[in-house]
């Protein structure tokens, strides 16, 4: 019995592996990635989801995405939305139109805002903090905001420590952090793609101290530039230990992972073929089972179409991210997917599952 | 070495005409119930029935669609992905059909009406002298003034411009209107336009079958019998066809599940049908714009269904103009095995808003069948194999 355990292919011996529900090693992801069959894949990430949130439903967030400026030192090379500071295309959001964004979003139902900028020169925790100040007493609302490459920006604006950056906001304001500039958490592909973002080790210290002052995050990957399938599996490695330990001291943690896939159209990496649908799903399908400590799986409607995040759905995915009233990002490289809520509640319907408005924290609304 | 990609279709047997074989099924893959019998006939290599077919285009269980119907998809065609570099020629888009469902037609003096004369056809045909077209995709309309000489007249002009494609050319929608206009039988139609260079037809104007939809939604349109008899006259002179469903309007599944198997009944009668494409339904610019548009899981299961019904199609493809690359791609796992091709100007579904692009380059193609884990097969309208070995 032990020899014919032994004599089992790696594939055979991964996917019993997922099937039991055991904790995956990261070759055995590798392993997944690189050979396993489609929509095996998917039965074994929708079984892994439905384990861990059994009712038969999907949930979304009704939000904004703002972005207060598009100025940004980082220059990443796979960014279509930064100008560099002091380019004629150049803009910081004023008060006036962060208000208005915000009454807009309270009026259509929205729960949190998800406010992110670049890296701009002059923007520090302080004046970041009086932003949000600004938002709580003229405008409240919950502030999904910022991201681990803006706080570690912003802390060296103002020579602040990371943790005196995060209570100094959390003070002002900030809610929740959202996990984008994770892009992909291996600083041989970081250097290249992103040389002016956070390295992989500050992105993972920003999010243990959010975690340990209390604070939920998401946390993204960005597939499909310059990364291998051992540099995903590396990812998800580090996100997976970090939740590890953000659990055991039991404040803050991770409440979803969002995969989407690199879009080269407009960027200094447009020669790059796109990650295609299929690598999506296998992707996402791979975290499911992966991430075991991780309760959400977003599917991104915005990199994908309504046709992928709708397939997403028996791929590992639990939730449609949100209505995104406003998405500047993606949208500058070449994509424009909107989906109003009556379409994302039509897409989950459809397909077995009833739709459930939540908020940041994933709660009903 | 492994065999070379000509060698391994040489000597399979894919493709073929007849019915499906047993299948082999992982059954933990199905988890709709009703799609269980579905499954045991499968397994047993029987031919599937109406109750099973609305089974199937009723179920939400996606990955089980996707089991049978990629099943089914090795059987036919294993890892084979064909794709065509083609061009599709619109010669004019004036027509007397005013069909409810489409953005593309116009009145003769309407605007943005036009008629390409068969020179101006062919020097769109001659663009991009780079790329080796194995195909030219020519519909149009039901134009009320043209006769037999200027469709004729057309293609030894499309013929004269672009000698190495093959002319696919003309539903059965505009064979009949042709002889209508002419006074003669649509047989001696299709015989006066392969004498004058036609090579195989395209699938187009079968819209749903169902005369409640036509009667509807196309009411000047020819009816799903006709359609079906031209179709059969042209495999008896020796035309390839296609055939196609535009699904997602006002169409209800025990209807489609019909129009499926009213394809598969010619099809055992006359044998010349190469391709099954599902078309989904556009809505914007046309009469039906308030429709939404279909869903993810309903054009996989279309395409899955299609596949597991139509056991005696060679092909089922993923007609990537109206699903998205995306959707198109995933397909491949749902029973197509066919990406069409480069197109280079898509017109009709764009008028309808379709927001893809107007055509794709081989390499995006290839790309796409090698990324999803098949092997891709540049062919010929006959589907023969243009690989290079």
């Amino acid at each position: 019995m032990a020899l014919a355990q032994a004599q089992r292919s790696p594939l055979a011996q991964a996917l019993a592996a997922a099937q039991a529900g055991e904790r995956l090693s990261p070759e055995q992801a590798v392993t997944l990635l690189n050979e396993a069959e489609l929509l095996e894949l998917g039965r074994l990430a929708h079984a892994a989801r439905m384990r861990l949130n059994p009712e038969p439903v999907v949930t979304f967030a009704v939000d904004r995405n703002i972005n207060t400026t598009n100025e940004c030192l980082s220059g990443c090379r796979f960014c279509a939305f930064f100008r560099p500071p002091g380019h004629a295309e150049g803009y910081v959001l004023s008060r006036e139109e962060l208000g208005r964004k915000i009454d807009e979003t309270l009026a259509l139902g929205g729960t949190h805002i998800l406010i992110q900028g670049g890296l701009h020169p002059q923007i520090g925790v302080e004046a970041t903090c009086d932003s949000f100040r600004f938002i709580k007493q003229h405008h409240p609302i919950h502030i999904h905001g910022l991201s681990p490459p803006e706080v570690v920006h912003m802390a060296q604006v103002d020579g602040l420590s990371i943790p005196e950056a995060l209570e100094r906001l959390r003070e002002a304001g900030l809610g929740s952090i959202p996990g984008g500039g994770a892009e992909i958490l291996v600083d041989r592909v970081r250097s290249r793609i992103a040389p002016g973002k956070c390295d992989a080790e500050q992105w993972l210290a920003v999010m243990a101290e959010a975690h340990r002052q209390g604070l939920m995050t998401t946390a993204t990957m960005m597939f499909g530039s310059l990364d291998t399938v051992e540099d995903r599996v590396e990812h998800l490695r580090c996100l997976r230990d970090l939740q590890d330990d953000s659990l055991a001291l039991g404040r803050g943690r991770f409440t979803a992972f969002i995969p989407w896939t690199f879009q080269p159209a407009n960027t200094a990496l447009s020669d790059i073929p796109p990650a295609t649908a299929v690598d999506y799903l296998r992707m996402l399908a791979v975290s499911r089972l992966f991430l075991d400590n991780f309760p959400h799986l977003q599917a991104s409607w915005v990199t994908q179409g309504a046709g992928i995040a709708q397939t997403a759905l028996v791929f590992g995915a639990d939730d449609l991210g949100s209505t995104m009233i406003e998405e500047n990002v993606v949208a500058a490289a070449g994509i424009s997917f909107r989906l109003p809520r009556e379409e994302l509640v039509r897409l989950a319907n459809d397909i077995g599952f009833q739709a459930r408005q939540r908020d940041v924290f994933y709660n009903p609304v | 070495m492994p065999p070379t990609v000509n060698a391994a279709l040489a000597g399979s047997e894919h493709a073929n005409h007849l019915g499906l074989p047993p299948l082999d099924i992982d059954p933990r893959l199905v988890g709709d119930p009703a799609l269980r019998p579905v499954a045991a006939k499968l397994a047993q290599g029987e031919r599937l029935d109406a109750g099973d077919g609305l089974a199937l285009m009723t179920s939400k269980d996606l990955l089980g669609l996707g089991a049978l119907a990629h099943a089914a998809r090795l059987a036919k065609n294993g890892p084979y992905t064909y794709y065509v570099l083609n061009r599709q020629i619109n010669y004019s888009n004036v027509c007397g059909n005013r069909c409810t469902f489409c953005a593309f037609w116009r009145e003769p003096d309407g605007e943005g009406a036009y008629l390409l004369s068969p020179q101006e056809a062919a020097s769109v045909a001659a663009e991009h002298p780079e790329m080796d077209l194995a195909e030219l995709h020519v519909v149009g309309s039901c134009h009320p003034q043209l006769g037999l000489d200027y469709y004729c007249e057309l293609l030894a002009a499309l013929a004269a411009a672009r000698p190495r494609a093959t002319l696919k050319a003309f539903t059965p929608v505009e064979i009949e209107h042709f002889a209508r206009q002419e006074g003669i039988s649509t047989t001696e139609v299709l015989q006066r336009l392969m004498a004058a260079g036609l090579k195989a037809m395209p699938g187009g104007g079968a819209e749903v079958f169902s005369p409640r939809v036509r009667a509807e939604l196309c009411p000047s349109k020819t009816s799903g019998k006709r359609w079906l008899a031209i179709s059969g006259q042209a495999h008896a002179l020796g035309l390839p066809t296609n055939a196609t469903m535009l699904y997602g309007h006002i169409e209800t599944p025990a209807e489609r599940v019909e129009h499926l198997l009213a394809l598969r009944e010619q099809q055992d009668l006359s044998g010349g049908f190469s391709a099954f494409i599902p078309l989904a339904f556009h809505p914007e610019n046309t009469g039906l714009g308030e429709l939404a548009r279909t869903t993810g899981l309903d054009d996989l299961k279309v395409v899955a269904a299609s596949r597991l019904l139509l056991d005696n199609f060679p092909h089922i493809k993923a007609y990537w103009v109206m699903l998205g690359p995306k959707l198109a791609q995933v397909a491949l796992n749902f029973g197509a095995d066919d990406l069409d091709g480069t197109i280079v100007e898509e017109r009709i579904t764009h008028t309808a808003g379709a927001t893809t692009a107007k055509g794709m380059t081989e390499e995006e193609l290839r790309h796409l069948i090698i990324s999803a884990g098949f092997t891709p097969v540049r062919r010929d309208s006959f589907y023969r194999s243009l690989e290079q070995d």
